[in-house]
């Protein structure tokens, strides 16, 4: 946690968001997130000992409703906003790229 | 930047008048919504080419809506307490059928299937939808110049941002392009704005507003929140829109609040016994010497109404931007993760060899830069081996910051700090380094982050001649309180 932000590191969280980033981006990033993160280190390092993490500001637990049926969005209209459609269903490129 | 260089209206002046009096007036007969979204589009056609506080400006649309509400109080039939009043939508609220873009690339052309229940709630009211607002690319920033539509201008002056990320909601009232104007504020993109542009903005108590159909950026921290030039504009819209919504399993449900008659109340009879606390954590260091004087100003204002002042400490605020700038990005990089090309928006298929690459692909080209630095610093910030070290931790001080302001709340009603450490900026000063434009949110994400409400109202302007706004902050569902003590700051303009 303590050492720095790594090109390599950068690499890999972009794989982990589905980002493809050019060297150009990979390079100011590295330097971006890694000072961000040093800006961070007033939370990391803080004695938190005993502190209830908050997820969420309301007490929120188990919102149910009525077990009703309702009308839901449009089919044609939602596919119509799809890149790719067909049939009834999002087409998308082979999933398994080369094999099969 | 051609000139004119200011495009600003004031509702004392300008022909329009209050929200309140286009109301009152539509449904009494004495003036027609068709005449006033004239008066509106009338002043867009001048200026918007100057400020560009659109996306997309609803010519067609809102002509509709204003003949329909007429057509209403002709029939003898009330079009309800919005009526006829033009209004700016932010354009991350849904709206059916309707181009919706966050000012992102990645979701250009994409009309939605459904509308927000705000914007329900306000066609169901007789307000006339004008157009869908600029913001920075989906909320992330605080100047619009993250926008990929290019940035909204401050219609006080050409060359400063209008804030962000709600700019252009915030300029669309400041230059009488709507007569109010809905944002989302996840760490002060509404308070700031209005701050910077001389209007009314508030971020409401997390829950009150539904969130159903904004598209979400950070959603433990994301609120649906007014814009107007008064108070009590600010007070009707919220009115209108708050309440429990089953759509939305975090609106709060209970009815909601009476607000317009705690601003009446506040003018006329002040604020007699309440206890105002000066943040001093908020009211020092890093802020202009100008903003502080007319923090002092607003004290005195409320001090005069019969309110009792003092100073109190709220330590964890110091901690806030780092937990913040960790908590919102990690839900972005969570919430962001739907743009993959499949569903919406934009695919680009060019030599991706198989869906993931499309994928990454799509989202290269799709996002901006402040969005990628978001998405990938949320992701890392939930990454194995790093979860506990930086979410785990922010999400902690989260619980320390929601103590603090408790105890404070002991001794004090409401505090007081400036909304933004300065007025509005050049264009480019702080996109160099990004952590630059973070601190200008330092004195509002307190109140997001402990989903308390909070509101920017005017007071003055700074030595360049630009507006000042002060926030004051309360407990959860305090909005009559708030409202009440900034209809007496609002009052000594």
């Amino acid at each position: 946690m303590s050492e720095r932000l790594t090109r390599a590191d950068v690499v890999h969280v972009a794989r982990l968001a589905r980002l493809t980033l050019g060297d150009a981006e990979v390079q100011s990033f590295t330097l971006e997130l890694a000072d961000i993160l040093a800006h961070a280190h007033d939370v990391a390092s803080l004695d938190t000992a005993g502190v209830v993490p908050t997820a969420h500001p309301l007490p929120l637990v188990n919102v149910l409703r009525a077990d009703v049926i309702r009308p839901g969005v449009d089919r044609t209209e939602v596919l119509a906003m799809a890149p790719w459609a067909e049939d009834d269903r999002f087409r998308v490129p082979k999933i398994l790229g080369e094999t099969t | 930047m051609s000139a004119p260089t200011r495009t600003v209206v004031t509702v004392s002046t300008g022909d329009p008048g209050t929200a309140a009096n286009i109301a009152a007036d539509v449904r009494a007969g004495r003036r027609t919504a068709v005449d006033v979204l004239a008066q509106h589009f009338a002043r867009i056609d001048a200026h918007e080419g100057d400020v560009h506080a659109f996306n997309l400006v609803l010519r067609q649309q809102a002509g509709e809506q204003a003949a329909t509400v007429d057509a209403a109080v002709a029939a003898g039939i009330d079009p309800g307490p919005l009526a006829g009043i033009p209004v700016a939508l932010k354009d991350n609220l849904c709206t059916r059928g309707i181009e919706t873009t966050c000012s992102s690339r990645i979701l250009e052309g994409w009309k939605p299937p459904y509308s927000a229940t705000v914007v329900q709630r306000l066609a169901a009211a007789g307000a006339v939808a004008v157009g869908k607002t600029n913001l920075d690319e989906f909320a992330m920033g605080s100047s619009t110049e993250n926008s990929a539509f290019g940035p909204t201008r401050n219609p006080h002056d050409h060359t400063k941002v209008p804030g962000g990320s709600s700019g252009g909601s915030a300029a669309a009232v400041a230059a009488g392009f709507a007569s109010i104007a809905l944002g989302s504020d996840t760490g002060g993109s509404i308070r700031q704005p209005a701050s910077l542009c001389g209007i009314v903005g508030m971020k409401p108590t997390y829950g009150l507003v539904s969130r159903y159909g904004l598209v979400a950026y950070a959603s433990s921290l994301d609120q649906i929140g007014p814009f107007a030039h008064t108070v009590e504009d600010a007070a009707l819209l919220l009115e209108n829109i708050a309440g429990h919504d089953p759509a939305d399993s975090t609106s709060i449900d209970a009815p909601p609040p009476s607000l317009v008659a705690a601003v009446r109340r506040g003018r006329a009879d002040g604020v007699p016994g309440l206890r105002v606390g000066i943040v001093e954590e908020l009211s020092g260091e890093g802020m202009s010497s100008d903003v502080l004087a007319r923090l002092d100003v607003a004290v005195d204002r409320l001090r005069t109404a019969g309110a009792t002042v003092g100073h109190v400490s709220v330590e964890s605020t110091k901690l806030c931007l780092s937990a913040y700038y960790l908590i919102a990005p990690a839900e972005a990089s969570s919430n962001l993760s739907r743009y993959d090309g499949v569903r919406y928006g934009l695919r680009v298929s060019q030599g991706a060899a198989n869906v993931e690459e499309m994928m990454a692909n799509t989202r290269a080209a799709g996002f901006g830069a402040e969005v990628k630095r978001r998405i990938m610093l949320g992701t890392y910030a939930l990454s194995a081996g790093y979860y506990d070290a930086y979410y785990g931790q922010a999400q902690k001080v989260r619980t320390l910051i929601i103590e603090d302001f408790r105890r404070a709340y002991q001794q004090f009603d409401v505090l007081i700090t400036p909304t933004s450490p300065t007025t509005a900026f050049s264009f480019g000063d702080k996109t160099a380094d990004p952590f630059t434009m973070y601190l200008t949110d330092v004195c509002t994400i307190p109140s997001n982050l402990a989903g308390d409400p909070a509101i920017s109202v005017p007071c003055g302007v700074g030595d360049d001649g630009m507006p000042i706004g002060v926030q004051l902050l309360g407990p959860a569902l305090s909005e009559a309180v708030l409202l009440g003590a900034a209809a007496v700051i609002e009052k000594g303009n």
